[in-house]
């Protein structure tokens, strides 16, 4: 496996800053159109994070006018432009998929402080 | 030149290029030339090559032999492929991947694929089975085999239950993504047949 990981350890991103389920990201999305690229800002809440390493993914939910959206982020991806901590929530499990039958002042986590 | 190698499956990941993420099977493959078959002494041109050490003591005489001819360490895998210019390639001589292909390569990788049993006609045959419920009792049932009193026997080669995986199976047309020589580990875009740790070869594609 000694060889996997080495290879794996050249895609790895120093840069991201680390985050745990519950806590609100604001991510910044590179996207490509055409030639030109743009930076899209995605901001919501942490669901699920799963796998290690290079192949390590999270899931950030957000409600956008009233449809839930939810967006899944390889972590080291260079797709990710930067990676913002907006506020650190307080949960009692890994996986909130909870959080996808709550809406409005329900939905809402406490944060950490 | 050989027309392929011995590679040693070491699983999978992926990697990032150009923004892409790909998936790669790693698999490593420094090979040693272990015989030569010449027009003269075999009336065809060939290679026999082998991958992985395996301890001395458990190797059969005539085995130890054959390793010391060629002055290679004992190999855990040999297999022979079509070679051509046989004059460049000598018994004992290491092959490693860069040696025979480079990155933006196709390939045909074959593999023993992994053992799956005894299993019936819907794993097997990707058949589709009956209902599940509504009182059907034809739940997983492969269904008709045959018409009746007029051939009064199965034909061969019916599709049913049996024992399926562990066969050679070969994946054609895969890119070769990268070559890591440092480590004779060649990487390729998208799976191959086999589990990890098993062998594998990997030709030049036949159809590009």
């Amino acid at each position: 496996m000694g060889v996997i990981q080495d290879i794996e350890k050249g895609y790895l991103r120093s840069d991201i800053p680390s985050f745990n389920p519950g806590d609100t990201l604001l991510i910044k999305v590179r996207i490509k159109e055409g030639e030109k690229e743009r930076i899209q800002p995605f901001e919501g809440t942490v669901i699920k994070m799963r796998g290690s390493g290079v192949r390590a993914t999270f899931t950030v939910r957000k409600v956008s006018y009233g449809v839930g959206v939810e967006r899944i982020f390889p972590v080291n991806s260079p797709v990710v432009e930067s990676i913002k901590v907006m506020s650190k929530g307080k949960v009692r499990r890994a996986k909130l998929y909870y959080l996808r039958g709550l809406k409005g002042k329900a939905a809402r986590i406490k944060t950490k402080r | 030149m050989i027309e392929g190698i011995l590679g040693k499956k070491l699983g999978m990941t992926h990697i990032y290029l150009d923004g892409a993420q790909i998936p790669v099977t790693v698999i490593k493959a420094g090979n040693y030339v272990v015989q030569k078959k010449t027009k003269e002494t075999d009336g065809y041109e060939a290679v026999q090559i082998g991958i992985g050490e395996k301890k001395e003591s458990r190797v059969t005489k005539a085995m130890k032999g054959h390793f010391a001819k060629a002055g290679t360490p004992c190999l855990y895998r040999l297999t022979e492929l079509k070679a051509t210019e046989l004059d460049s390639l000598k018994p004992g001589q290491q092959i490693n991947p860069g040696d025979v292909f480079k990155a933006g390569d196709f390939v045909d990788v074959s593999g023993t694929t992994k053992g799956k049993g005894f299993q019936g006609s819907m794993k097997r045959h990707n058949f589709s089975g009956g209902a599940e419920s509504h009182g059907s009792m034809h739940n997983r049932a492969p269904g008709s085999i045959g018409s009746s009193s007029d051939p009064s026997r199965v034909y061969k080669g019916m599709r049913m239950a049996g024992h399926m995986g562990s066969d050679k199976k070969t994946v054609q047309n895969l890119r070769v993504v990268d070559i890591r020589a440092e480590e004779n580990v060649i990487l390729i875009r998208g799976a191959v047949p086999g589990a990890v740790n098993s062998f594998v070869v990997i030709k030049k594609a036949l159809k590009k």
